[in-house]
């Protein structure tokens, strides 16, 4: 069970029309009602009971391979738990994961922004349906596909563009090349990118449908161009909605296994260069250690994957944080 | 107003109907229909496999080594023995050896022997007796390479330890050269590629370059690789694909996967001529080996550094793991009868064709005695 994509903010929903307010506040109850209550109550208490038992499970497996690390398990730069003595840290897996999911959402939030706002305010009736419809393809190839694509398509073809990037960027030292495969962070931020896409696209699209009519219409009265309007009454609108589809889209990226494991060549290394091997990420060493994992090294993964279950958790409150504050401004959020 | 209502509730109820479909269908599982028993006995038709009257399911699980051999081997064993499904998931070693250990499957396959704590854990598994290793299939690891203008190349342990060590970078070494010296090397980057899984195939090579090599290699054997530098990808597969498709590569994975357009090192051992990697020469250096298990176990000590003409050196050998005594009564006729037949002359001519070695006489004559006595 996947745990890094746990969904923390719920898909827009319209307000309540007024009718159904004052229908709700006349609160006859009927059997109906209860029942109701009584399953979505209950609904809330599992998932609650549901995720304190992945807590515990995860706690109690971790500490024992704690209990058991001789070297820190924060600094170091090894992951070797069936050695003797088992010496393992997590240090190249939280920078590799933190790195290949900022690199993935540089590039997907402002790309996915740009066709949510192309399907709403530029592009014809005609083609919106058909375009939203195809993102949404994107989102039902597993995870595996794109690892394969990434393998036989996306490596082989990225040659150049490394190439470029080390020519003209070089000297910024993360985009040094010493001419390996090109299957580093960098790769699978591309790859990542792709991935996230469609939800991030998907909840920004409705989140901008939902920019009152009246905003616009008055921003036009104005004289405001199109991008005018855009600019001063769908962004603002949206921003917090925009926020909240990426965190969507970053819990992906965080919790990718298959395609990253695929792609990446991962070394317990850190490499100021994003296009030269080094790092790993929580997900793609877990799915390349277990098969041949002692129970030790079993736990030992299993103390990893609480820290990204950690790292997930720190990622989604920030954004309800953000949300929280910039309410005002937003239908977009229950 | 009221139609309205009458909507929704139709949709609430669709809405219900098509998640509660969704989710029955997402735990259903696949049924896998076996063969139905109790139909009538078809004779054997290859006089090697005796079906013991074994019936029922047969689980397994291990290396993926040997998942080429062992889908050979139950199709030829189910021809002859109807009344048994075999099943074997090539999981890997570790998850192979823990599945046995928590009694979930009736054997196990593993590219490393049982170390002694796992020994001790079986004990528990296996009523009045323990867990044993039985020698049933030699796979050849190859050394594959892709340098352009380069058709064959020669390297010998110290060579290849500092390769794989990140110490010669580049193919125009004049350590490289000297082995080769009617080759044309470019001015090219090296770049060794490793696992990035832990794995049998990584142990070996690695335990080949420590007993060869042990002034070059300073790091331990094990399933994950130590060494520092290099690319690394996932399964013998990846490696085979980067190798493939990345001009100055080199990596290790099992022979079976150094075919189409992959061609592999020819290793300088002890011999005077530098050896290829083939299943008779993998044979050759197994009759070298040594057998370090007690008892019923047949746990092989390979020699990594033979001096024999055609043996090479680098190879890994994969056992089958299964109790010597207290076996569950249940799956013993299976396990014995399957088992003897992988073991037989039959099983083991299968081999080659699946591009693995078949294990020496000697050693494979005490396997057998050993698969009688089962209990």
């Amino acid at each position: 069970m996947d745990i890094s994509t746990q969904k923390t903010t719920p898909p827009p929903s319209p307000q309540p029309s007024p009718a159904e307010q004052k229908r709700a506040a006349r609160g006859a109850t009927r059997p109906g009602d209860r029942i109701f209550l009584g399953l979505s109550r209950g609904s809330g208490i599992f998932l609650l009971v549901v995720m304190a038992a992945i807590a515990v499970f995860l706690s109690l497996r971790a500490a024992n391979a704690l209990s058991n690390d001789e070297g820190n398990f924060f600094t170091t730069f090894e992951w070797n738990p069936t050695g003797s003595p088992p010496v393992f840290g997590i240090a190249v897996l939280a920078f590799g994961t933190v790195v290949s999911s900022v690199i993935a959402m540089a590039i997907a939030v402002p790309i996915a922004v740009g066709i949510a706002l192309f399907l709403t305010h530029y592009s014809p009736r005609r083609l919106g349906g058909p375009i939203a419809y195809v993102i949404d393809l994107l989102a039902a190839v597993p995870s595996i596909v794109y690892g394969l694509w990434g393998v036989m398509v996306l490596v082989p073809n990225l040659d150049g563009l490394y190439g470029w990037l080390d020519e003209y960027l070089g000297w910024t030292g993360i985009f040094e090349w010493s001419g390996g495969a090109p299957r580093a962070l960098f790769t699978v931020g591309i790859l990542l990118a792709i991935m996230i896409l469609p939800i991030i696209t998907n909840v920004s699209r409705e989140v901008f449908k939902q920019v009152p009519q009246m905003h616009e219409e008055a921003a036009l009265a104005l004289g405001a161009t199109r991008w005018e309007v855009i600019r001063m009454s769908v962004l603002p609108f949206g921003r917090s909605g925009v926020i909240s589809a990426s965190m969507l889209g970053l819990g992906r990226a965080l919790g990718e296994t298959m395609a990253v494991a695929m792609v990446l060549s991962p070394t317990f290394d850190i490499n100021a260069s994003l296009l030269d091997p080094g790092g790993g990420t929580f997900a793609q060493n877990i799915a390349s250690k277990f098969n041949e994992a002692t129970e030790n090294g079993r736990d030992a993964l299993i103390a990893s994957g609480l820290v990204l279950f950690v790292i997930t958790l720190l990622v989604n409150g920030t954004a309800r944080l953000i949300i929280a504050r910039r309410k005002e401004f937003s239908g977009a959020n229950a | 107003m009221k139609l309205q209502r009458m909507n929704r509730r139709a949709l609430t109820l669709g809405a219900l109907a098509v998640s509660g479909a969704l989710a029955l269908t997402a735990c259903g599982s696949d049924d896998t229909g076996g063969k139905s028993n109790g139909g009538d006995k078809t004779t054997p038709n290859a006089s090697s496999v005796d079906c013991m009257d074994a019936k029922g399911q047969l689980q397994a699980s291990g290396s993926s080594a040997q998942k080429n051999a062992v889908d050979a081997w139950i199709q030829s064993y189910s021809a002859a023995c109807k009344d048994v499904q075999l099943n074997y998931n090539p999981t890997g070693s570790g998850a192979g050896v823990t599945a046995f250990l928590q009694g979930q499957t009736a054997f196990a396959g593993s590219d490393s022997a049982l170390d002694p704590e796992e020994i001790t854990e079986s004990k528990k598994l296996c009523t009045d007796g323990q867990a044993i290793d039985l020698p049933m299939v030699v796979g050849p690891i190859a050394v594959g390479f892709n340098v352009p203008g380069v058709e064959k190349l020669v390297l010998d342990a110290p060579t290849m330890a500092k390769i794989f060590d990140d110490k010669i970078k580049n193919w125009n070494d004049e350590a490289i050269a000297k082995l080769n010296p009617d080759a044309k090397l470019p001015d090219l980057k090296i770049q060794a590629t490793h696992r990035s899984d832990e794995s049998g195939t990584t142990d070996n090579f690695t335990k080949y370059l420590s007993a060869a090599a042990p002034n070059d290699w300073k790091y331990e054997h094990g399933k994950s690789w130590e060494a520092k530098g290099g690319q690394s990808a996932s399964g013998s597969s990846g490696v085979a694909q980067q190798v493939k498709q990345t001009a100055g590569a080199i990596g290790y994975m099992e022979m079976s996967y150094a075919k189409e357009g992959i061609t592999s090192v020819s290793v300088k051992t002890g011999a005077a001529e530098p050896v290829d990697v083939n299943v008779a020469n993998a044979t050759k250096s197994l009759t070298e080996a040594k057998v370090v298990g007690t008892g019923k176990d047949l746990a092989l000590e390979l020699n990594y550094t033979p001096k024999a003409e055609g043996a090479y050196p680098i190879t890994l050998v994969t056992y089958e793991i299964a109790c010597d005594k207290g076996n569950k009564a249940d799956t013993l006729p299976a396990v014995k009868s399957f088992l003897g037949y992988i073991a037989s002359e039959d099983g083991q001519g299968q081999l080659e064709a699946a591009g693995y070695a078949p294990v020496p006489d000697e050693i494979i004559a005490k396997v057998r005695e050993t698969i009688k006595g089962l209990s």
